[in-house]
């Protein structure tokens, strides 16, 4: 068994040396506004991150399901797309449009605009889930319900489960547009709020077209 | 706990666990060694196959495991705190990449061993002529089916299953195919001829196991599944559900009854003629 | 480092009971919450294993609460199922990582608290309710369910029709873990991001104790795993509630009733539980093998042996975990050649515990050890590890889960690696902070006869599991009265069963001891094991914010034990350089 060479041994006992620390817990705060806790913002985008990739193993499970349950069941039929899709799939990519431009407004330190279209998005948010509604009549007037067969079943699941989890980020949105932050600061807000929305964006586009391509 | 003080009388804790890491080998070996509960005798090829792999595996792992264990007791006894000062070694690297590969290498080479038995009983076909059976899965009940001289099995319809009116299958009586099939609540094989049987389940997932035959299967609803082997010895066998079923999963029992050509043939003719009336 | 002065995060704990305790957020209540929790689950696990044990080896003895005295088939699942699902969710996915992690985590890498302490008091008492739904199931119309902690469908989707507890019961197991997977999904983003944010200066990846390894690791797999849990159970609700038909094939005829559904899939049900179901067991062990590697340290008064070969192991084990899981399905029906694949990739991660397992006897080489009642539960993990570990290269190989399947084989194999090995890290954790969670030193007498009498228990309960297992004694069986070759195993079942109740006795003493050691223990010093790592730097009992201000900065790494030069056997992590005293 090799000892540790005396220059190792001086580096324990001496210098302490090695890796470069990191920042310690309230130490980095967020810019010149600081951190209300003591507990530096970051957190909350590690947090929301993290949390992007429990939330995309969920989906991912239905969609591995939905391809499994494709390949062998007999009873997969199609179903007519609910023609309000494709105008929800446009607000909700519209809606990521008018988030950016609302940071690009409280970046410039304008808060009126930055106001505005942080409005817009939510409303735009609001929208597009009165039009999941709206796809669901749709599908049930064609005669698609939940149990009809298994292609319409997993119509269902997906956008209810995504219609949840972006009912999530809409109460985030109101939450940040009321201004009444507690342990974050507006700009961590809306930096986790934005990555939240443009995750539920990206994964509708992705569930939209599975289930135009694979009903 | 002080660290300059010596901890006297810490031989009896050693001592102890050398003791029962010694009664744990040796009860273990002993055990694997006088077979006291054991496989039955295989009665396929590929069930000597598999004895063979587990014996190649018990001598790898065997010897590992009383390696471990020993090595284990004898530091707990030599290193234990009798004043010394302990050894300030942060690992070595060397040794790590040989345990690594030595275990690597070990570990998959018995897998890849044991790939050929898996591959007789699964991969491929079986040989021409294999006689089919289909076994089906009910809760609590094995259904055995032959096609019959025909050599055809019949349609199953799913919503004619009644097993008091004698259809437990749901054979469809409007199939002539079906007509001559012989349904039977054990299963009768010849000796050495290749059998295949057709794997299925009514109502949940059960499991066929026999254990001379060393082997299981799960039967699946809404799948038929196909597994194929030979028997070499004639004898009556065990036919257990090795996949919880339910409340009788306990006792859904069957007996596999391994015949000679002539006394098999003599039973399949026996189940033609009670079809016939 | 007067910033971390003045930023403190509530330094003073909340007035009023009910926030204090209740609702508390502050990190070491709430990871005391969880591991009550968990003793609970466990009370109630053990005994309905030992009602098991009672049963197979004297079937015709009464035993009080069931009715006219006899344990029926149906109740004999409802006993197996729910001890299953209590052990594995509530008992060791719970203590070892939301509990101890919970209360050690954030002190070891100076950190006030977790990341999200109001997420972490949620998942607390989403747990909390998960448990009641459970267990509520036992006294709803039908009882409990009794389709294993496995749920395999079609008997855990076509409801009542089944078979006894399949209705109402199987619902409540479902919408049970349910909540129980939301709750360790809040958890996990918890641990992840308190690792990755919270470290104080000095704490770098590689100094950070191998405890938080395993709780890091740990977490990962969880945010991966259990969203899957999730989602399955989702399917099969609907399944049973709303007539669709993920798992429920077509032409189903159950007890006479024909089922309206078409082209479901069982083995989809399988793959999903599975592939969160092996990451799961990992989850079980991993917060283990950190403490174990913890503990051995400790009282070796030796570094960890190959510290960055334990870090690589863990990280290779929790990376294959999600890659393995088709060796449960090897006899399912699966495609055989997927059966191939899988098998490779287990032998393969067989290879870093095997690892670990060389590491840890490295760490004892040369080591200077000391007998405390949580380094004998360290030493007697290594053993219980070896068995439980090599059967593991059996069932790995599909020829040979040919027989082995579903047999008591695998009941042996996997108790001794979660039931026995696992459980033992949880010992050894107990014992080992004891001291520093309640300021008082457990009997550590009483935990010699806990840890002898437990280490001989185990491997006289489990050990003949495997010779069953050799027999084709099949799993989960009420009785064995059906069937002719099992009749000459009841010595064996009596000996399991005369072993259990000894074993189950012996956690008297460790109940005992911890309850009466929190109020009349011997007062415990702040380091009595004079370890390194940073719990043992803060006074006991620990302030509401871990450090009263004052956070570390760490200068070394976290096991430096009999350090050549240095005066002690042991160089705390906080200790700065120039005041190591030199021999």
């Amino acid at each position: 068994m090799p000892h540790t060479s005396a220059t190792e041994e001086l580096e324990i006992l001496g210098t302490g040396g090695g890796a470069k620390p990191p920042s310690g817990p309230g130490g980095d705060g967020d810019g010149p506004a600081g951190s209300r806790s003591g507990m530096p913002q970051r957190i909350y985008v590690t947090g929301i991150t993290i949390g992007m990739a429990g939330i995309l193993m969920f989906f991912m499970a239905f969609v591995s399901a939905f391809i499994v349950r494709k390949g062998v069941g007999s009873d997969w039929h199609a179903f007519p797309m609910p023609r309000i899709l494709w105008l929800n799939t446009l607000i909700l990519l519209a809606s990521s449009v008018t988030m950016v431009r609302a940071r690009r407004f409280f970046a410039r330190d304008d808060r009126e605009g930055f106001r505005h279209w942080w409005a817009v998005t939510t409303i735009l948010g609001f929208l597009f889930l009165a039009g999941q509604l709206i796809a669901w009549r749709q599908m049930v007037a064609s005669g698609f319900y939940l149990a009809t067969n298994a292609s319409s079943s997993f119509f269902y699941v997906l956008t209810a489960a995504h219609g949840l989890h972006l009912l999530g980020g809409i109460v985030a949105l109101l939450y940040v547009g009321s201004g009444k932050l507690k342990r974050l600061t507006l700009a961590t807000a809306t930096e986790v709020a934005s990555l939240y929305w443009h995750f539920m964006d990206g994964l509708w586009v992705f569930l939209f077209l599975l289930l135009l391509l694979g009903r | 706990m002080g660290s300059r003080k010596s901890c006297a009388g810490s031989a009896a804790p050693a001592v102890l666990m050398a003791i029962v890491i010694l009664l744990l080998v040796g009860s273990t070996l002993y055990f694997h060694i006088a077979k006291t509960w054991w496989f039955p005798p295989a009665i396929t090829p590929v069930g000597h196959q598999i004895d063979q792999q587990f014996f190649v595996t018990f001598i790898v792992t065997g010897i590992v495991f009383v390696l471990a264990q020993l090595a284990l007791a004898w530091m707990v006894f030599k290193y234990r705190d009798h004043g010394q000062k302990a050894r300030f070694v942060r690992g070595n690297h060397m040794l790590e990449v040989i345990w690594t590969t030595a275990t690597l290498v070990i570990f998959v080479g018995l897998g890849v061993m044991a790939a050929h038995a898996w591959g007789e009983v699964h991969f491929g076909g079986p040989a021409p002529g294999a006689l089919q059976v289909e076994v089906t899965g009910v809760q609590f009940v094995w259904n055995f089916r032959y096609p019959g001289p025909d050599g055809k099995f019949g349609r199953i319809i799913p919503k004619d299953i009644d097993a008091s009116t004698g259809n437990p299958l749901g054979l469809d009586p409007n199939d002539p195919a079906s007509k001559d099939d012989i349904v039977s609540g054990d299963l009768y094989l010849p000796v050495n001829r290749p059998i295949e049987l057709m794997l299925r389940s009514q109502d949940v997932i059960h499991s066929f196991f026999v254990r001379e035959l060393r082997i299981k299967q799960d039967t699946v609803p809404g799948l038929v599944i196909p597994v194929h082997f030979s028997v070499t010895k004639i004898g009556d066998y065990e036919i257990t559900c090795n996949q919880l079923c339910g409340l009788g999963h306990y006792h859904m029992h069957a007996m596999l009854h391994v015949l000679s050509d002539a006394d098999f043939q003599q039973w399949e003719q026996k189940q033609e003629a009670q079809n016939a009336q | 480092m007067s910033s971390h002065a003045s930023a403190v995060h509530h330094s003073e704990a909340p007035k009023g009971w009910l926030r204090h305790y209740i609702f508390s957020l502050d990190h070491k209540i709430i990871g005391t919450q969880y591991i009550l929790l968990g003793l609970s689950a466990v009370t109630i696990g053990v005994i309905l294993s030992v009602i098991m044990r009672i049963h197979l080896a004297w079937p015709s003895v009464h035993i009080w609460g069931f009715a006219n005295g006899v344990v029926s088939p149906e109740d004999y699942l409802r006993v197996i199922t729910m001890h299953g699902t209590l052990m594995v969710f509530f008992v060791l996915t719970t203590v070892p990582q939301s509990g101890f992690g919970n209360y050690f985590l954030p002190i070891q890498i100076g950190a006030p608290d977790m990341a999200f302490p109001t997420l972490n008091m949620l998942s607390f008492w989403i747990t909390f309710v998960a448990m009641i739904v459970l267990v509520s199931s036992a006294f709803v119309p039908g009882g409990s369910a009794i389709s294993g902690w496995t749920s395999y469908a079609p008997l855990s989707a076509v409801g009542v029709i089944a078979g006894p507890g399949q209705g109402l019961g199987q619902t409540l197991w479902i919408v049970s873990i349910a909540l129980f997977c939301g709750a360790s999904l809040m958890s996990a983003i918890n641990f992840l991001g308190t690792t990755i944010d919270l470290r104080t200066t000095g704490l770098s990846l590689m100094r950070m104790p191998l405890t938080v390894w395993g709780w890091f690791i740990t977490a990962s797999l969880a945010l991966l795993a259990f969203g899957v849990l999730l989602a399955a159970c989702i399917l099969l609700l609907l399944d049973r509630l709303a007539m669709t038909s993920f798992f429920i094939p077509s032409g189903e005829m159950v007890s006479g009733v024909l089922l309206n559904h078409a082209g479901g899939s069982p083995l989809l049900w399988q793959h999903l539980f599975w592939f969160f179901g092996h990451p799961e067991v990992y989850i079980a062990i991993l917060p283990g093998m950190g403490i174990i590697s913890h503990v051995l340290s400790t009282f070796s008064r030796k570094p960890v042996f190959g510290y960055r070969a334990m870090v690589y192991s863990l990280s290779a084990i929790g990376f294959l975990s999600f890659m393995v899981w088709g060796h449960h399905m090897f006899i399912s029906g699966m495609s055989p050649y997927s059966g191939l694949a899988f098998s490779i990739l287990t032998l393969v991660i067989g290879v870093p515990s095997a690892i670990k397992t060389f590491n840890w006897l490295g760490t004892l080489w040369g080591a200077r050890i000391q007998f405390t009642a949580a380094m004998l539960f360290a030493i007697g993990f290594v053993s219980v590890f070896v068995t439980g570990g090599l059967s593991g290269i059996f069932l790995a190989q599909p020829a040979l889960d040919l027989y082995l399947h579903d047999t008591y084989y695998v009941i042996g194999h996997f108790h001794l690696i979660m039931g026995v090995a696992a459980i033992f890290a949880m010992f050894a954790a107990t014992y080992y902070w004891f001291p520093k969670m309640f300021g008082r030193m457990m009997n550590e007498t009483l935990g010699k006869i806990h840890f002898w009498m437990t280490f001989v228990g185990v491997y006289c309960i489990f050990m003949p599991m495997h010779y069953l297992g050799y027999a084709g004694d099949p799993r989960r069986y009420a009785s064995i009265e059906s069937v002719h070759y099992l009749f000459a195993l009841q010595p064996v079942y009596k000996f399991i069963s005369i072993a259990a109740f000894i074993t189950a006795t012996a956690q008297l003493f460790f109940y005992f001891n911890f309850f009466w050691s929190i109020k009349h223990g011997k007062p415990a010093e702040a380091n009595p094991w004079r370890a390194t790592t940073l719990e043992w730097s803060v006074p006991t009992p620990v302030p509401h914010d871990n450090f009263a201000g004052h956070y570390p900065t760490v200068y070394r790494g976290p096991y430096e034990y009999s350090v050549p030069g240095a005066a002690d056997d042991f160089i705390p992590q906080d200790l700065a350089p120039e005041r190591v005293a030199k021999a």
